[in-house]
């Protein structure tokens, strides 16, 4: 029925028309448009987050607060986390996601394009107005925003920040919705839900969870802009509310936006270990799902952010059980990593440099997960510096780690050009020595006491927080090479054939980059996503004897 | 134009000018799933702000605080069954749409309609003889915030209803087999009445 369908509209216009520049400026609703303009854009906001985190190092290079005022510390730490959470890691995803999922599943654009576009084009508003904030008056509340500090710091600056949230939510609400049902009900007829690429699996699993938290996010900050703009006194103690429910409604979706933000790149991982160490991937369905029940679980912990919020100790007990148990479906899928590595061939380049160093980076943050999970530590460390070291062991060795993997990997895909593999691995090292720098000492620093969020400390802290400062400038410095790379290769990179890495999943059978309608025919599938080394010639790509895995596009190899 | 999603078409048109390009890739229509998915969504901010209700009244010492005017129940209550009356009603459209009969259509959703703007019209006037505002007490607080956003919904159903009563009015725009439409704004309506039966149950009832 399709490929009769093709060939009608085959030899009119579309079929050859070309992608413009300019189209990426545009309301398009290409998914693959859309994914490069959400992993651009997250990019540029990346940068901003990152010159504001350098800002705090450098305030925190020294005891007192000398190089901004408290006040602009504030805002520094404040936007910092929101830009990098809900504008660089979240956005980031949903471009992944985007430009991935129709490829990998076979199916030509998502289930609702024009949508699409839209939940994109409510990024950079949001985005810009939170960035605005700083020379207006700016949030000064943290990103977690909690009452009745934030309805103490200023009305304008708090009042854009929901607005930007707000407006960041909805997009990811309606990307989510499209990630859902283009996963359950667009994929090409030949292929199960059990031969679909483990990205599309950790998708489903990220979009269950934006669907579920977000709009409960967006309830408690509903009654956070009547509490500061109308008077009302739902979180503020002094009119008879209550601030702990804003804290459960928070932490409701924020504890499984860490979710959101390092599921789609457990996916990644997925795909990517596999090709460059020429293996299958090790336990398909217990990767699969083991994304499933982090979800699930990642429902039900929030209130470890809230051990010494009063919260009662039967509730403690309760949540940090949950908390612990999450530490195994996201041990199964480390070990289903490792053990598809292991004794493979493995190719040392970029993408899987980032993604093993992704292995081993987040680890440490997840059993400094469950060091935190645990209630009498927790009541230690609490909203000291070893909670900042963790998350960022989790955000930046996980997720960031995971994105840099994902765009090496499927850099050539997306641009027809291969990348500069000399500068992605001093990028890689630079990124390593300057991530391991900054927030190795933090465990430390924590444990001794300090607390975070505050421009000034103790002079005994100092060495460790110059350490932590040279750290943040190496990881500055390393996002120049990755820059220079990515615009380089762009533009002047060699030219990528259909398939570099001789990989199996149906985004690599077509045209790098792809046509505007993904396939010129639908693929059918002949082999597993992940079928490297089984019953093929030892490169892992299919015999010559074999039946092409598609019929007619796949030009290159 | 209405019965069919192809995400391809939008593709199409970007590059042919021409609106009418053939479908080449049918798969079912998914925008009623889309919409299922997008009330699961929509229920969840309901959800949240029902619990933060619930948790406010709990840890209160007194609810409704004393001191609070009293409410009364006659007119929310006649609103409770006029919505609820308005979702049969709604149903009739479908009935009718899927016989064919636009003319039903027209006639029950702007039934509807009607039927919603007297439930927004009484809420309004029930707001207008309360001796309480939104900032007297939390418990004011939480009843204008939960009524007020419900009604925001119903506003934006009847908005829903009436686009399609606009689009009726072009022959042949909805018929047996194409009606997306419809379908789309009767769900919604049943969704609105339904956060309602809870959000009287809360508010009024316990």
């Amino acid at each position: 029925m399709t490929t009769q369908a093709e060939m009608q509209i085959a030899p009119s216009a579309h079929a050859h028309a070309e992608r413009k520049w300019w189209h990426y400026f545009t309301f398009c609703e290409d998914h693959k448009v859309i994914g490069l303009q959400y992993l651009v854009t997250a990019f540029f906001f990346y940068a901003i987050g990152g010159a504001l985190a350098t800002a705090i190092r450098t305030e925190l290079a020294t005891p007192a607060s000398d190089f901004v005022t408290p006040d602009t510390y504030n805002s520094l730490l404040t936007l910092h986390g929101t830009i990098m959470i809900f504008l660089w890691i979240i956005p980031a995803g949903a471009g992944l996601a985007n430009y991935l999922i129709p490829l990998m599943i076979g199916a030509r654009d998502m289930a609702f394009p024009k949508m699409n576009a839209m939940a994109f084009w409510m990024v950079p508003p949001s985005g810009i107005a939170l960035v605005l904030s700083f020379f207006l008056e700016s949030p000064q509340a943290g990103w977690t925003s909690y009452p009745p500090l934030s309805l103490m710091t200023g009305k304008v600056g708090e009042g854009i920040w929901i607005f930007s949230l707000l407006v960041a939510g909805t997009s990811s609400i309606l990307g989510a919705i499209n990630f859902l049902v283009t996963i359950l009900k667009m994929r090409v007829p030949s292929m199960t839900i059990h031969q679909m690429p483990l990205f599309c699996w950790s998708m489903l699993a990220t979009a269950g969870l934006i669907l579920v938290g977000t709009p409960v996010l967006a309830g408690a900050l509903i009654l956070l802009a009547f509490d500061l703009l109308a008077g009302t006194s739902f979180f503020n103690p002094t009119g008879g509310g209550d601030p702990i429910v804003y804290q459960h409604m928070f932490w409701f979706y924020s504890h499984p936006a860490v979710y959101i933000m390092v599921l789609p790149l457990f996916g990644a991982i997925s795909e990517i270990l596999p090709v460059h160490a020429r293996k299958p991937i090790f336990g398909y369905k217990a990767i699969a799902y083991s994304s499933l029940v982090i979800s699930f679980l990642g429902l039900i912990v929030w209130a470890h952010h809230m051990f010494t919020s009063g919260t009662p100790a039967w509730l403690r007990m309760f949540f940090m059980i949950t908390t612990m148990i999450i530490a195994v479906p996201t041990g199964i899928k480390v070990f289903g990593w490792l053990a598809t590595i292991w004794g493979g061939k493995i190719s040392f380049n970029s993408a899987m440099l980032f993604a093993m160093g992704f292995i081993a980076v987040f680890v440490i943050g997840g059993i400094t997960g469950v060091m935190l999970a645990a209630v009498p530590f927790d009541i230690h460390v609490h909203d000291t510096y070893f909670v900042v070291a963790h998350l960022h062991y989790v955000l930046f060795g996980g997720s960031v780690f995971g994105i840099y993997a994902a765009i090496y990997h499927w850099f050539p895909k997306m641009t027809g050009r291969m990348v500069n593999e000399t500068l992605g691995q001093i990028h890689f090292v630079l990124t390593f020595i300057g991530m391991n720098l900054t927030f190795m000492p933090m465990h430390e620093l924590g444990l001794l006491g300090m607390n975070r969020r505050i421009a000034f400390y103790d002079a005994r802290f100092t060495t460790l927080n110059q350490v932590a400062t040279v750290g943040a400038y190496i990881l500055a410095v390393s996002t120049v090479p990755f820059l220079i790379n990515a615009v380089w290769s762009w533009v002047k990179g060699a030219k990528a054939v259909d398939n570099p890495w001789n990989a199996l999943t149906l985004e690599w059978q077509t045209s790098s980059p792809p046509a505007i309608e993904n396939f010129e025919v639908l693929p059918v599938l002949m082999t597993g996503p992940y079928d490297y080394g089984e019953h093929h010639s030892e490169n892992g790509a299919l015999p010559p004897s074999a039946e092409p895995v598609l019929t007619g596009s796949s030009s290159g190899s | 134009m209405q019965g069919t999603v192809d995400p391809n078409k939008a593709a199409l048109n970007y590059h042919n000018e021409e609106v009418v390009a053939p479908a080449h890739e049918e798969h079912p229509d998914l925008r009623l799933f889309g919409l299922l998915v997008f009330l699961g969504a929509e229920s969840m901010i309901f959800l949240g702000l029902f619990v933060a209700y619930l948790t406010f009244r709990a840890v209160y010492p007194s609810w409704p605080p004393e001191g609070t005017p009293e409410r009364e129940l006659v007119l929310p209550a006649i609103n409770t069954v006029i919505l609820i009356a308005s979702s049969f009603i709604i149903h009739n459209a479908d009935t009718a749409i899927k016989k064919n009969d636009v003319k039903g259509l027209r006639t029950w959703f702007s039934i509807t309609a009607i039927m919603g703007a007297v439930f927004l019209m009484g809420q309004l006037y029930e707001y207008s003889k309360l001796e309480f505002g939104l900032t007297t007490n939390l418990y004011a607080s939480t009843f204008y915030v939960l009524t007020g956003f419900h009604g925001l919904h119903v506003f934006l159903g009847v908005c829903l209803i009436l686009a399609v009563l606009w689009r009726a009015q072009k022959a042949g725009h909805y018929s047996d087999h194409d009606h997306f439409g419809v379908e789309a704004a009767e769900l919604y309506w049943h969704f609105v009445d339904v956060v309602w039966i809870v959000l009287f149950i809360l508010l009024y009832l316990l």
